[in-house]
């Protein structure tokens, strides 16, 4: 950032939804730190309440001063709710947000949809399947949170412009205001999205595919009584051979995502005056409705290589970019801090070797490829690449109407979920039959109790759910006995204990291991192993 | 079960008419998308993943011929 002109500048081309005093230079030239964080956009918040919330003291970067008015994420999931919940802040985001749990998909000019899918099969959860809500209000919710936590700098616009990194540590140049300084810092975590300058400065791979089409976003605002669903159109009349998308928001205001194809003029195409009458066509002539953001983009589908280099672990769009058909963008990056607030909190206490950041880079590489292939598929469905690829996806369609087996091909996006990590490190396997449960590597699934639900109970630590308490457990091992819980008949369904048993859940709330019969010997196993303690 | 490669037809070459009538019975790009339906349709049938994989790898290696 150019420090005369930079504010200025930024301001000029991104839309303001907040602006904040920028943050003064710190006394020092040369800042000693545990934990910086580079990036205040979602990710980097989520990441610095899961730190600030277990104690640990975070320096967070920011080149804005500002939180901006485009929304790009606005379709968050049930898993990054659970995560949100833990956060402190997930209800807060439910009040806001539009709940939803049903998408439609519609063909051409018919009324009747030819594929509908529920986001939340399984009931009586505390949250809903998804919600939507505008990034600039989820970012406020994060900002709120973090006021509750003093522990948690955030410096507004704070540039991080040269990195050196050593075994020991990362010393990173950081430009502001008031001029430069440095800071040396144990941990630093890139959530500087996707144009990564911590990822640039190290020299970093970001591989995979560019995707040759152009979406507009036209977010309007509108008093309108439809149901809160995904609606998704093929080659409706009101977009000839494209698609087009509708999402319902808070404030009334809705969004909408036109296709349009490759060769366009990007910058006409955001013109009110093309937009407004393809929102007219879809809308009819009576229904009044006003811009809130019109924007155009087009997606890529990458990752790097790794997420942990040493001293500098990276998380959300800078480690892994996907279509948003999926909305897996900014609840992809959410599991990531989920899933390395725990093990880096481990690791900054002492109780863990630093190895236990391995897992971190398997596990989130888990789940970025997994949010990358079904974001592939979706949009290899959505813009077919050759002529053969378009006949078979309208043979899709045209099978759907009438045929059952058809609509399970019909792909308009696969919603973001939680995902497992069957093969993890961490996890102890099986030794007893069970039938269903919950198989060691996947996320906690929720069950109501008579006072809240399991999740809340659950937390942010290790906690051994078990039908009967007993002695000799490890020390710091927290229990959640069943038998104390009244209406405990769902828990003990979902989890396949009506015979007993034992679960060890992770601070991330995965299953680590799970036993019919529990010994403390056992338990002490599983959880030095999900504590990154094996040969 | 695999692939099945030996004759498993009755009447080989009705059946082969019926198919071909049936493709030129539309136009020609058309006809693509109605040999995607059938193709659609077959492997629904089928359903068994290892037999379906069998069928493309095969079809995929004969295109050199
Ligand atoms: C059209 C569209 C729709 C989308 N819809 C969805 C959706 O419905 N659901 C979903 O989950 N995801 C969605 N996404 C993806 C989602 O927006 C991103 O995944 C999310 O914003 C990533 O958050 P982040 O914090 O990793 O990165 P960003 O939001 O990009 O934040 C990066 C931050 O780092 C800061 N920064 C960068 N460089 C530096 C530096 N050198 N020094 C200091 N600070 C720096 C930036 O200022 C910024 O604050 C969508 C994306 C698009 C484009």
């Amino acid at each position: 950032m150019n420090v005369e002109t930079g504010k200025a500048a930024w301001r000029e081309t991104i839309p303001v939804w907040r602006a904040f005093e920028p943050s003064p230079k710190p006394e020092t030239e040369f800042e000693q730190a545990r934990v910086v964080i580079v990036g205040t956009g979602p990710v980097g918040l989520a990441m610095a309440i899961d730190l600030g919330q277990r104690g640990h003291e975070v320096i967070v970067l920011g080149r804005f001063d500002f939180v901006p008015a485009g929304s790009k994420a606005i379709c968050f999931s049930k898993r990054s709710l659970d995560i949100l919940d833990r956060l402190g802040c997930g209800e807060q985001a439910v009040e806001k947000g539009v709940s939803w749990n049903i998408g439609k998909v519609f063909w051409k000019d018919r009324s009747d949809p030819v594929y509908k899918f529920d986001l939340l099969p399984v009931k009586n959860q505390k949250m809903p399947g998804f919600i939507n809500i505008q990034q600039y209000h989820m970012e406020d919710i994060l900002l709120d949170r973090l006021k509750q936590l003093p522990n948690v700098q955030i410096r507004w616009g704070h540039e991080v412009t040269a990195l050196d990194t050593s075994e020991e540590s990362a010393i990173m140049s950081v430009d502001c205001a008031d001029g430069a300084y440095r800071i040396e810092t144990e941990w630093l975590i890139a959530c500087d999205g996707n144009k990564s300058s911590v990822r640039d400065l190290m020299g970093l791979d970001f591989e995979g595919r560019i995707f040759e089409d152009n979406f507009l976003i036209a977010d309007v605002k509108m008093k309108e009584d439809r149901p809160s669903e995904r609606w998704f159109w093929f080659d409706p009349p009101f977009n000839p051979g494209q698609s087009v998308l509708l999402h319902k928001q808070p404030d009334d205001v809705w969004r909408i995502d036109f296709q349009l194809g490759w060769n366009i003029d990007r910058e006409a195409c955001i013109k009110p005056e093309n937009v407004n009458p393809l929102v007219r066509a879809m809308l009819g002539d009576d229904v009044e409705f006003e811009e809130e953001w019109y924007s155009v983009y087009t997606f890529q589908c990458r990752r790097m290589q790794h997420f942990w280099h040493g001293r500098v672990i990276f998380a959300g769009d800078s480690a892994h970019l996907v279509s948003p058909f999926g909305a897996r963008g900014c609840n992809g990056g959410f599991a990531d801090i989920d899933n390395l607030g725990w093990k880096l909190d481990l690791v900054l206490e002492g109780k863990a070797p630093f190895d236990i950041l391995e897992s971190y880079d398997s596990e989130a590489i888990v789940t970025a490829d997994e949010n990358i292939l079904n974001s592939t598929r979706s949009t290899d469905f959505l813009t077919p690449k050759s002529d053969i690829s378009r006949a078979f996806r309208d043979a899709v369609l045209d099978l759907a109407e009438d045929h059952p087996f058809a609509r399970a091909l019909v792909n308009s996006g696969r919603l973001s979920t939680a995902i497992s990590y069957p093969d993890s490190s961490l996890s102890t396997a099986d030794a007893d039959v069970w039938s269903g449960g919950i198989a060691p590597g996947s996320p906690a699934l929720d069950a109501p109790l008579d006072n809240g639900w399991l999740l809340e109970k659950l937390g942010g630590r290790f906690v051994l759910l078990t039908t009967t308490p007993f002695a000799d457990l490890p020390s710091g091992l927290d229990v959640l006995d069943i038998a104390q819980e009244p209406a405990n008949g769902l828990l003990r369904e979902r989890y396949d204990l009506q015979g007993g048993g034992a679960y060890l859940i992770r601070p991330d709330q995965y299953v680590a291991a799970r036993f019919r019969q529990p010994t403390g010997a056992a338990i002490a196993d599983a959880l030095a192993r999900a504590m990154g303690e094996q040969a | 079960m695999s692939l099945t490669l030996e004759t498993n037809l009755e009447d080989p070459d009705a059946i082969y008419e019926k198919l071909i009538a049936m493709l030129e019975s539309h136009e020609p790009e058309k006809a693509l998308r109605a040999s995607a339906r059938l193709v659609l349709l077959l492997i629904n049938h089928i359903g068994d993943r290892k037999v379906i994989d069998e069928a493309i790898e095969r079809a995929a290696l004969l295109t050199e011929a």
